[in-house]
């Protein structure tokens, strides 16, 4: 009999924390596959957020860093400048990259360190229990905008990709999505691409997606499905923001 | 060891930690600490031999962070700092600490509190003594008191955070890291390859375990053992790390205890007092953390005068090594002025 699919190496036993119908599980499986494919484990580092994939370490048999909340990217700036030669992946969601640790992720992407930045953008704060993030839509509720959110007090939804496609130091910047198998097949093509370019000693690449967090937004799964189709695409369109390898050619 | 040389506090120290094979530097300028950063970034463009690699990051936030990510991988790392930036930093020493990472901070004091002034002050003891982040740690804290000793206990900071696994502050003060002194510079350091040292990141290849710095909590169980194994490294390090050194205690009837610039000052009075036929002793404190509470054991029939530049902190912890059972007096200088050996003398005739 002929493997077709098999459930990637890289994964421990451990059974993931997530809630029905969350992306992260998704992307998780993707870069799973990826660093199998590829070759990664061996001399790959993995740095984790605080957030609902904060005990992310516990999903892969890889070397692992669990930062502080916002400081993913300082502390992958250390390791990555200690060992150059290593592998460095940096996953962070939308209130620890885009608020708490909106000048660590400048501030790396200024200098152009030279790893992956895997950005789970869900508008919403899954782990603490649905705050507004950076990333809420307008007059999208949350907890602590119980009438949605008013740009008197939360001001307006920030495009990470866009902004970080705006410094020199990031050569690539991407958002995808994970809500149809199309765009799960787009959204590992632009993993891949992003891993791609930091083996071949690149400058930082920004993979933005688009995650389904149907407990957070108070759908369900598959209307959360819906809702990134309908909502989210619309104030965050999908598609290749910088490639400076296509720039250049 | 190395060369004599006439150099600045700070400039000396940078050359030390270059010498302990500290090729990563990360920080933000702050006076009285910027010569630290700018020896660095010189020396990156000019010993290229060496592949030192200097960032100034955005904040001291960022910086603490940088540290903890790179001593993690097993490469010795650090960073220099002074009070609102220590301050910025509390929350990766915390984390240091439970994530078992040897960074490396130097905390060059100026008076506070708030943006406060950029001379010489120790008002930051209780922020490096007593934990200053989150939660129940420790700092491994050296404080030295002359250029030769901030190179010497430079090169034993890196040694003392490998050897615990744990964060060490070399507390420094804006008058050490002026002043210019002769110094015997310490030679290079041979140490172990940054992937054979503790838990440090490399990649783990299938058969092996992952190395993993979390410090996050699973059920109160599980943070409890957790944080019971944090304290049993605290008590290694407190019954097996305890430095301090003690002069003219024999005969003394009065013992001054002083730490930092402060202790030169304290040691110039002592030798004044001396000449006058008054018999003044003196302990000095080096590792503020673990507190040298057995430089007190024993002692009766003396009383004690602490002198800090600050509103009375170590004196705290002297108190506790008598037990409240002696005499203890303070005299404290506020604002950046470090007082003259007169002054301590004066003090001392009053007790």
């Amino acid at each position: 009999m002929k493997t077709i699919y098999k459930r990637p190496e890289v994964f421990t036993d451990a059974v993931t924390t997530y809630c029905g119908g969350c992306g992260h599980g998704i992307v998780g499986k993707l870069i799973a596959e990826l660093i199998d494919e590829m070759g990664l484990q061996d001399n790959g580092i993995l740095v984790w957020p605080i957030g609902c994939s904060c005990l992310s370490d516990r999903y892969y048999k890889m070397d692992a860093y669990m930062a502080l909340h916002g400081r993913a990217p300082a502390a992958a700036t250390g390791i990555k400048r200690a060992d150059p030669s290593k592998f460095v992946m940096v996953y962070q969601g939308d209130g620890d990259l885009a608020s708490e640790g909106m000048a660590e992720i400048m501030h790396a992407a200024i200098r152009g360190e030279k790893f992956s930045v895997i950005f789970i953008n869900n508008a919403i704060y899954g782990m603490t229990g649905g705050q507004v993030a950076p990333t809420t839509l307008m007059d999208q509720v949350a907890s602590t905008a119980p009438y949605g959110r008013k740009a008197d007090t939360c001001g307006f939804p920030v495009k990470m990709a866009e902004l970080l496609a705006n410094l020199p130091g990031v050569i690539y910047s991407e958002r995808v999505t994970v809500n149809s198998p199309a765009h799960i097949a787009a959204c590992k093509r632009a993993l891949k691409k992003s891993f791609e370019l930091q083996l071949g000693g690149k400058g930082m690449s920004f993979i933005e997606i688009l995650s389904p967090c149907p407990t957070g937004w108070k759908l369900s799964p598959v209307k959360a499905l819906d809702w990134i189709e309908e909502q989210a695409i619309q104030e965050y369109p999908l598609g290749v923001i910088k490639d400076v390898e296509k720039e250049d050619a | 060891m190395g060369e004599k040389v006439f150099m600045q506090g700070n400039q000396a120290m940078a050359e030390s930690a270059i010498r302990a094979g500290c090729k990563l530097y990360f920080g933000y300028p702050i006076t009285p600490s910027s010569e630290v950063p700018e020896y660095y970034a010189k020396a990156m463009r000019e010993r290229p031999e060496e592949h030192i690699t200097f960032i100034q990051a955005e904040t001291e936030v960022s910086a603490f962070n940088m540290v903890a990510g790179a001593a993690a991988t097993g490469h010795r790392a650090m960073t220099a700092t002074s009070g609102p930036g220590f301050s910025l930093g509390q929350e990766a020493m915390s984390y240091m600490a439970a994530g078992d990472i040897p960074g490396v901070i130097v905390e060059v004091m100026r008076p506070g509190p708030g943006d406060a002034d950029i001379l010489a002050a120790q008002g930051d003891y209780f922020q490096a003594v007593k934990g200053g982040g989150h939660g129940d740690y420790n700092n491994l804290v050296l404080a030295p008191y002359s250029v030769q000793e901030l190179c010497d206990l430079m090169q034993e900071s890196f040694e003392l955070a490998e050897k615990y696994h744990n964060p060490v502050i070399l507390l420094s003060d804006a008058t050490l890291a002026k002043m210019r002194e002769a110094v015997e510079l310490p030679g290079y350091v041979d140490e172990p390859a940054p992937a054979d040292k503790y838990n440090a990141l490399r990649g783990c290849g299938k058969d092996k375990e992952p190395h993993k710095v979390v410090t996050c909590g699973d059920g109160p169980v599980q943070w409890e053992q957790f944080n019971l194994k944090l304290q049993e490294k605290f008590k290694r390090i407190k019954d097996n790390e305890v430095r301090y050194e003690t002069y003219n205690m024999d005969d003394a009837d009065i013992i001054l205890v002083a730490y930092g610039s402060m202790a030169r000052v304290c040691e110039s009075a002592m030798k004044m007092a001396r000449e006058e036929g008054l018999k003044v002793g003196m302990i000095r404190p080096i590792s503020l953390w673990p507190f040298p509470e057995k430089a007190f054991e024993g002692i009766t029939g003396k009383k004690f005068l602490v002198c800090e530049l600050s509103a009375g902190q170590m004196v705290e912890d002297v108190k506790l090594a008598v037990e409240n059972k002696r005499d203890v007096s303070f005299f404290g200088k506020l604002g950046g002025t470090t007082p003259s050996p007169k002054v301590i003398l004066e003090q001392i005739k009053k007790i």
